[in-house]
């Protein structure tokens, strides 16, 4: 007698036949994570290997004579100062100008008025425009406008901040990324329950100590996260300092906020276009490709151990 | 008049010595408005110092708007009017010029689920105190231990107050909340039904405390159990879809209200 028919009430919830569509659409679902797993280990897989043999300490710490083309005697380490410091200054900016608008936002606008969705659509199309356009915008507004009026204040003989400088590719830089740093921590904001603003206003706090106090410290994690997005998408791109800062050369490292910089990117542009010899450069490309791709994990690294601290942080004190 | 069933040992609590109690906040003719439609109408209703004063009626009825108005956090919300006025120990609290804070400071409030910041128990408690000046640690100290033992809470934390606050459970935290509420020192305490959460031993815990707070404070609570009502206050307003049908003493109220919908609702036709 099968279960169905027994007369007493045990019941097997298993179905008779076999579920096709679900079986079909969670292997599609696996097959498609596979793929790009395998993506990603194709691109890495090429560059180590290729780029492993032209990798040194000597190579990661010479500041290369003008010839980028001899392995034995070039560098990178102007490359990867000028691309570490302009990313941090570039957080120096991002951060808290994105906090204090996301704030803003959420915590300040009325929700319907004009003002607000008016910053809200400026925020959204922010995030499209592309980065040669940032590059531009970078060059007409801070070095022509900004940079030109600063030198004629401070009666400067000749133009110090009107030009390239690491100070403008970095305001650019902020400028492209600031709508994530939005987006992150209005997100981190909205995630905070109002009854502890409530609780909070109630005790007599005012609304500008209950930001301060309360709500802020509970978003920091989703402020950092911003910040690591920010980082990533910045470490990597070439467009928006290719007018604002960076140099084909420079003979020593960047000191002051008015120096041009050399960048990884930027390099490895120049190492596939200006090659003499191909073959022979190729090993030193792909070695600053490797070098690119180390920076930006390490910074991404420190940037998760930060927020990991500070999540700790918050769980242990509560 | 049909007899609701109290608990055996029921004591109507004992009348004020002043009859009924100096007035201590007074609303005339309060008419509460969101957007276009209209909240409380014309309520007015003297609540007497240091007495507790439940509002009790069916859902919807006002009775936590009115609560609200009394700290003005009815403000944050966007659309609102408010006719009429509301004193408090004398002083308009919607006159030009008010200091919000300082009425908040002095009108406390209690919030239906418990919210404790997530600090730990001892920094939870000193917020207030932090806002409003306190600076010195053996002050701070001492008053944090005193609200803690007001609160009926100490012993259970005084071993772990640098540990968080949300490791307390349902009960604990809300008389923490309590706790925090009462280290300012205010003369009201507001409580928007503060055990309907509550298991119902946490909650007789709450209740026990609030008839030992009553001692100090002025306190109006909101509930939706009229048992709880009729065990720990001295009055009662009982409110119908924005309206103040009946307020009085509550043993009157619960035992020969003078309104047909009062009894109804006391009596469990409706509600």
């Amino acid at each position: 007698m099968s279960p169905r028919q027994s007369t007493t009430a045990t019941r097997h919830f298993k179905s008779e036949k076999f579920d096709f569509s679900s079986f079909f659409f969670s292997g599609l679902t696996g097959l498609a994570t596979l793929l790009i797993l395998a993506i990603l280990a194709v691109i890495l897989l090429n560059i180590i290997i290729n780029g492993w043999s032209g990798l040194s300490w000597h190579f990661v710490s010479t500041i290369p004579k003008k010839d980028f083309f001899d392995i034995h005697t070039t560098g990178v380490l102007p490359m990867i100062v000028g691309t570490s410091i302009r990313v941090i200054v570039m957080t120096v900016f991002v951060i808290p100008v994105g906090v204090v608008t996301a704030i803003y936002l959420t915590e300040y606008a009325p929700n319907t008025s004009l003002i607000t969705r008016t910053i809200r659509a400026a925020v959204n199309n922010l995030a499209g425009v592309p980065s040669i356009v940032f590059g531009l915008f970078g060059v007409g507004f801070f070095i022509n406008f900004i940079g030109k009026n600063v030198d004629r204040a401070l009666h400067n003989s000749g133009p110090v901040w009107g030009q390239p400088a690491l100070i403008w590719a970095s305001m650019t830089l902020a400028v492209m990324t600031l709508p994530v740093v939005i987006v992150a921590t209005e997100e981190s904001l909205k995630a905070i329950p109002p009854g502890l603003r409530e609780a909070s206003l109630a005790l007599g706090a005012t609304k500008l100590e209950t930001i301060w106090r309360i709500v802020l410290p509970q978003a920091l994690p989703g402020i950092l996260t911003g910040g690591i997005l920010a980082v990533s998408r910045a470490a990597g791109e070439v467009a928006p300092i290719l007018f604002t800062g960076v140099a084909y050369y420079t003979s020593s490292l960047p000191t002051k906020l008015t120096d041009q910089f050399m960048d990884l990117g930027y390099h490895i542009f120049v190492l596939s276009t200006q090659s003499p010899n191909i073959d022979q450069t190729r090993p030193i490309l792909y070695a600053t490709v490797l070098v690119l791709l180390m920076l930006t994990f390490a910074l991404n690294i420190v940037a998760i151990v930060i927020r990991a601290r500070v999540r700790k942080k918050m769980r242990a004190l509560g | 008049m049909a007899d609701i069933v109290l608990p055996k040992n029921f004591v109507p609590a004992a009348a004020p010595a002043a009859e009924p109690g100096k007035p201590f906040i007074e609303i005339q003719d309060v008419s509460l408005y969101y957007g276009g439609a209209q909240a409380l109408k014309n309520i007015s209703l003297n609540l007497g110092e240091k007495v507790v004063t439940a509002f009790i009626g069916p859902s919807g009825c006002g009775k936590s708007t009115l609560l609200r108005c009394l700290n003005r956090m009815n403000d944050l919300i966007d659309n609102v009017r408010i006719d009429g006025s509301i004193k408090i120990g004398g002083h308009d609290i919607y006159a030009e010029g008010v200091d919000i804070i300082e009425l908040r400071k002095r009108v406390g409030m209690v919030f239906q689920k418990s919210n404790p910041f997530p600090k730990s128990i001892y920094e939870n408690v000193a917020y207030g105190l932090r806002l409003h000046g306190v600076s010195k640690k053996s002050e701070m100290d001492a008053i944090v231990e005193e609200s803690l033992q007001n609160a009926a809470i100490w012993d259970e934390v005084k071993d772990r107050l640098h540990s968080s606050a949300l490791g307390l459970s349902g009960g604990q935290q809300q008389r923490l909340c309590i706790a925090r509420a009462i280290a300012i020192k205010p003369e009201v305490i507001l409580m928007d039904e503060p055990a309907s959460a509550l298991d119902p031993i946490a909650t007789s815990r709450i209740e026990d405390l609030i008839l030992n707070l009553k001692k100090e404070f002025t306190i109006v609570i909101v509930t939706h159990n009229m048992q709880q009502a009729a065990r720990i206050s001295d009055q009662t307003a009982f409110f119908y879809i924005g309206e103040l049908v009946e307020f009085g003493p509550t043993s009157k109220i619960f035992t020969n209200p003078s309104q047909k919908r009062t009894e109804d609702y006391v009596t469990g036709r409706f509600g």
